[in-house]
């Protein structure tokens, strides 16, 4: 066929070229972030990302029967473990996320988020054909989403808890269930929203309110996205220079290495540097939905356009947070912050696309005209 | 359930698989649609709104500091300086980049020798401090101290000198009251005027006297400094500079010699020198004495010295020339007789002083228990014979009296560059019916004529009336340099009755009268005046009949006040004084009112000469007031240490007295300032010269 040797073609360069660029970049943002240091951002970024992209290889080898086997499996220990943490989990930021495991802390919602998209892909997988438009291709799934949104909405995570919903959403709507169900709950929620707020804590209450009108309180709660919008909009087209923004290095920007990491970019890069991390991150989705087209298996093709739409999730959350089109959430921009957890959520979603992509092509090889 | 099951449709694999790829479809559109959403919002922010946000980010970045402006000078008539600002190395601390405070503090402590009370000051300003304000360690250090400090600063993380300007004063206490001082401006002073300045770490603002009132002629524009800072106040680097433009000076008619003269020459007393050039009313001196030093003031007083200072019995924070007010005594008796003239009573009348006459139902002393015999205008003036005026003013009556005192301005309110002045008061009697509701008796009358009861005077108010005397010309007072003013009009006496009050004033010094220590040692010139005594006690009846006290025997607070009023020459008036020594009771020659006041005018005359009379009495005073008032400190501090069981109880016998008298002074003192209000005025004020 080709000169070049089979595994090589095999091997998915333009996706990993691509995860390279925009890492890269990220390293790039934290080098700056630190003040023009490698220390002590973009150094571990460097090594993380190195890490987990040979986690991702890894698991790009395992065959897609072996994640649908043990899916529930793992759905089950996670489920377990964020009852752990309400129980004896630690408090940060007045909330309760993670078990001290001694070696690491485990942040068990972190892995419901791809975990969730598994097990709901593989309730439909499982599911007959003929049951898809009955009440029992409905309330399983429900529940499946709803103990561990539940779980983790009393932490309290509330970005965490919506991308989970989202997430499971996103698979039965990719299902095909009927469409008037979705469109009828949505405007159910959204007439359920007031009374949602006032179960909402005090802080998540704030919150909300300052993202609305984040001038009201510019010292105080409604300063991270003053000061983010500042950083954006004082980037310009072409942006300030690297290692030239002012709001990041003088400390005005808050957590300008974590969450707010999209505003040190954007400051020093422009509007330029924000279109090609954008454009970079649409083509990964592009990839991600590529890949679950092409796949004839049913979990297979609904985990890759769910674990995509995961991704998608963290990027657009972050994003509208930081553009001050969302509230303070907490939810970081993959590749881009700083932090271990959520670059490992991001790689495993990766990793089973990969692996998704591998064995579909393996199947389709020799009775591909079929 | 109904609703699905009503039109249920055949699903198949086939059409999952079409379902699923459709809506995997849909997904990526979404995804694309958020995505372009996103790249709009971002170049909505940063291209439409990119102006806005420039200027928010640059706002962040830069801080504007304001460079306080150098104070304008204050000069005096011939053009040396009254106030300056002088090169000023000072060391601060800055909070945040110190690294051992106790082990930098203790070092600079050693270094630049400062005092424990200093020491805690640092501490405590340490404690509250925000972090990057800095913490003023010490100013006004010589060049030496500051290049001891810069030598070490590898060693001194977090210390910082630097060189600015400080405020001036090179004559110190003697012009305390005249010039005022600077300091911090106040919150309230910041609320009222809004002024960004005003908060500006070393800006100072006029506080008292004449730096107050021409405060925003001597204020200049401020300089500007633009640093990029971060968000928690840190200075990155300097941007620009706008260097500062310095306040306008000011020149004023006080002549600095004289001023610190008579500043110097007031003694150990607590008293007010006032000199008025004849010609035009400008005010040549106005001390006021013990007074603070404007200079410690305004580098920030230590509580020590503010302790010290309103404790003290002489009330060295008081300006005496213009918020004292003490009844003038016989200082108005040539006052009086100008009334007298005026009013047709001949110079060559007589009256005969036997010592005492029955004014209603009391009995009117002269000072002179045996009476002056038989006296006309001019021996009264002399021997200030209180019966000669007791009668003459029974005569003619209040009012036409009252009438004089107020042209020759006593009562009369100038228009002053100073924040506050008493004004006195010239009792008549629609003034007594007014005030109390009374009905103006006879003794009132005889009270006032030799200026006690409800009669009371400034020693400013006392110089101007001098000056009137002597010149016949409604002169006023002024303090600046060339101010256009019209000529003094004429105050409406004849010559001829001025040149017999000029030469019975003569008389009491030159021609055996009360003020024979006024006499002046310069020839050519003969100097005019009178003398007075104002009684603050009451005089019983018993007290009377067993002796009256002497002053030495009575308190401080109960002694008479001395003050003398005159001109020089007398033929010719040039120079008009105004002198008054609360609680001086006559009763040290050298420092009593009419040697000062001589002695003051003589330096107009004669300066060196006068100098070296000064110099001389001041080592029998114990220096000059500067040292004698660091003489004082150190003997409050050590009996402060005493006090609080800090210091071992002295050996020495001098050092015992000087702590003993301290804390008498502080037992004796402590009450208030209202016994210095003039005697409740009665028929009882009769007896004094």
């Amino acid at each position: 066929m080709s000169i070049i040797p089979h595994p090589l073609t095999q091997f998915p360069w333009r996706v990993l070229l691509l995860l390279l660029a925009i890492a890269g970049f990220g390293t790039l943002v934290l080098y700056s972030a630190a003040g023009g240091s490698i220390f002590p951002w973009a150094i571990n970024q460097g090594v993380r990302f190195c890490i987990f992209s040979g986690m991702a290889m890894a698991l790009s080898r395992i065959p897609v029967d072996i994640f649908a086997r043990f899916t529930f499996a793992a759905y089950g220990a996670l489920l377990a473990a964020l009852v752990l943490v309400e129980l004896i989990g630690g408090v940060a930021g007045g909330s309760q996320r993670w078990i001290n495991l001694g070696f690491m802390q485990l942040q068990p919602s972190e892995f419901m988020k791809p975990v969730i998209v598994l097990t709901v892909a593989r309730f439909y997988a499982m599911l007959p054909v003929g049951e898809i438009r009955r009440w029992n291709a409905i309330w399983p799934a429900l529940v499946l989403i709803g103990l561990p949104w539940s779980l983790v909405l009393v932490q309290p995570d509330l970005g965490t808890a919506t991308m989970i919903a989202a997430g499971g959403v996103t698979v039965m709507f990719l299902a095909g269930l009927p469409l008037r169900l979705f469109v009828g709950s949505g405007l159910a929620v959204a007439a359920a929203i007031p009374i949602a707020f006032s179960f909402l804590h005090d802080y998540q209450q704030k919150r909300v309110l300052i993202f609305l009108d984040p001038e009201s309180d510019p010292l105080g709660a409604g300063y991270h996205i003053s000061q983010s919008k500042i950083a954006i909009g004082s980037g310009g087209i072409w942006g300030k220079g690297f290692l030239q923004g002012t709001q990041s290095h003088l400390d005005y920007l808050p957590e300008g290495h974590t969450d707010f990491v999209f505003a040190t970019m954007a400051e020093e890069w422009g509007l330029v540097g924000g279109v090609l991390m954008i454009g970079g991150f649409l083509l990964l989705f592009r990839w991600g939905l590529r890949v679950a087209m092409r796949t004839q298996d049913k979990f297979a093709r609904m985990a890759a356009a769910g674990l995509t739409t995961t991704i998608f999730f963290y990027v657009a959350i972050n994003l509208m947070m930081v553009m001050g089109l969302a509230p303070v959430v907490g939810i970081p921009l993959p590749f881009m912050s700083y932090g271990g957890s959520s670059m490992l959520t991001v790689m495993m979603c990766i990793g089973i696309i990969m692996a998704i992509d591998r064995s579909s092509r393996r199947q389709q090889r020799p009775g591909n005209w079929a | 359930m109904k609703f699905l099951t009503s039109k249920r449709k055949t699903v198949t694999e086939a059409t999952q698989s079409f379902t699923f790829t459709r809506r995997a479809m849909v997904l990526g559109g979404v995804q694309g649609a958020v995505g372009a959403m996103l790249i709009g919002r971002m170049a909505w922010i940063s291209v439409a709104e990119n102006e806005k946000y420039n200027a928010l980010s640059e706002s962040n970045r830069v801080n504007l500091t304001l460079i306080p402006p150098r104070r304008g000078w204050i000069l005096d008539r011939n053009g040396r300086a009254l106030a300056n600002n002088r090169t000023d190395f000072r060391v601060d601390l800055i909070p945040q980049r110190m690294v051992d405070a106790e082990g930098t503090i203790k070092h600079l402590a050693q270094l630049l020798s400062l005092e424990s009370d200093e020491v805690d000051r640092i501490r405590e300003e340490l404690d509250k401090s925000a972090g990057f304000r800095p913490v003023q360690v010490a100013d006004t250090l010589t060049y030496d101290q500051f290049a001891a400090v810069s030598v070490r600063l590898p060693d001194l993380p977090g210390v910082a000198p630097s060189q600015g300007f400080s405020r001036y004063y090179p004559a110190g206490a003697t012009v305390g009251h005249l010039l005022g001082y600077v300091g911090a401006a106040t919150a309230e002073e910041y609320k009222e005027r809004k002024n960004p300045l005003l908060i500006t770490p070393g800006f100072k603002v006029g506080k008292d006297g004449l730096e107050k009132a021409f405060d925003r002629h001597l204020t200049g524009k401020p300089g500007a400094k633009r640093v990029e800072v971060t968000a928690r106040g840190k200075i990155v680097r300097e941007l620009t500079t706008r260097p500062d433009t310095p306040g306008r000076t000011i020149k004023l008619t006080i002549d600095a010699g004289l001023q610190e003269f008579a500043g110097r020459r007031l003694a150990t007393q607590s008293g007010s020198v006032v000199v008025i050039d004849c010609k035009n009313g400008d005010v040549l001196a106005m001390a006021s004495m013990p007074s603070f030093d404007p200079n410690s003031f305004s580098d920030g007083i230590s509580h020590l010295e503010w302790d010290m200072l309103s404790k003290d019995d002489h009330v060295p924070l008081r300006n005496k020339t213009l918020q004292g007010l003490y009844p003038p005594g016989s200082t108005v008796k040539p006052m009086v007789a100008l009334a007298l003239l005026e009013a047709g009573v001949g110079p060559e009348e007589t009256i005969s002083c036997g010592g005492a006459i029955r004014v209603g139902n009391t009995l009117f002393h002269c000072h002179r228990r045996r009476g002056h015999g038989a006296l006309n205008m001019r021996g009264a003036i002399a021997q200030s014979c209180d019966i000669y005026f007791y009668q003459m003013a029974q005569r003619i009556g209040m009012d036409r009296i009252a009438a004089m005192a107020r042209r020759v301005g006593m009562g009369q309110r100038f228009d002053l560059p100073f924040p506050s002045q008493s004004y006195g008061t010239v009792p008549d009697p629609a003034w007594k019916e007014r005030k109390y509701n009374q009905k103006w008796q006879v003794y009132d009358t005889v009270n006032a004529t030799i200026g006690q009861g409800y009669m009371l005077i400034n020693p400013l108010q006392m110089a101007v009336m001098a000056a009137r005397l002597a010149t016949g010309r409604q002169l006023t007072p002024n303090f600046l340099f060339g101010a256009a003013r019209p000529a003094a009009p004429l105050a409406g006496t004849t010559e001829e009755h001025l040149t017999v009050i000029r030469n019975a004033m003569s008389a009491v010094v030159n021609g055996g009268g009360t003020g024979g220590a006024a006499r002046m040692n310069v020839p050519g010139v003969l100097i005019a005046g009178k003398t007075g005594t104002a009684q603050v006690r009451r005089i019983t009846m018993a007290e009377r009949a067993g002796g009256v006290r002497g002053n030495s025997s009575l308190a401080f607070k109960l002694r008479d006040h001395a003050l003398f009023q005159g001109f020089a020459p007398f033929d010719n008036p040039r120079y008009a004084v105004g002198c008054i020594i609360e609680h001086g009771g006559h009763m040290i020659r050298n420092e009593d009112a009419p040697m000062i006041a001589s002695d003051t005018l003589s330096y107009l005359f004669d300066p060196t000469k006068a100098m070296e009379k000064l110099v001389t009495l001041e080592k029998g005073w114990g220096g000059t007031p500067a040292e004698r008032q660091e003489r004082q400190m150190a003997a409050f501090r050590l009996a402060r240490a005493i006090e609080k069981g800090e210091a071992p109880p002295p050996v020495a016998d001098n050092v015992a007295n000087a702590a003993n008298a301290v804390a008498q002074n502080a037992t004796a003192s402590a009450p208030d300032d209202s016994d210095d209000a003039p005697p409740p005025p009665g028929s009882d004020g009769a007896d004094v010269p």
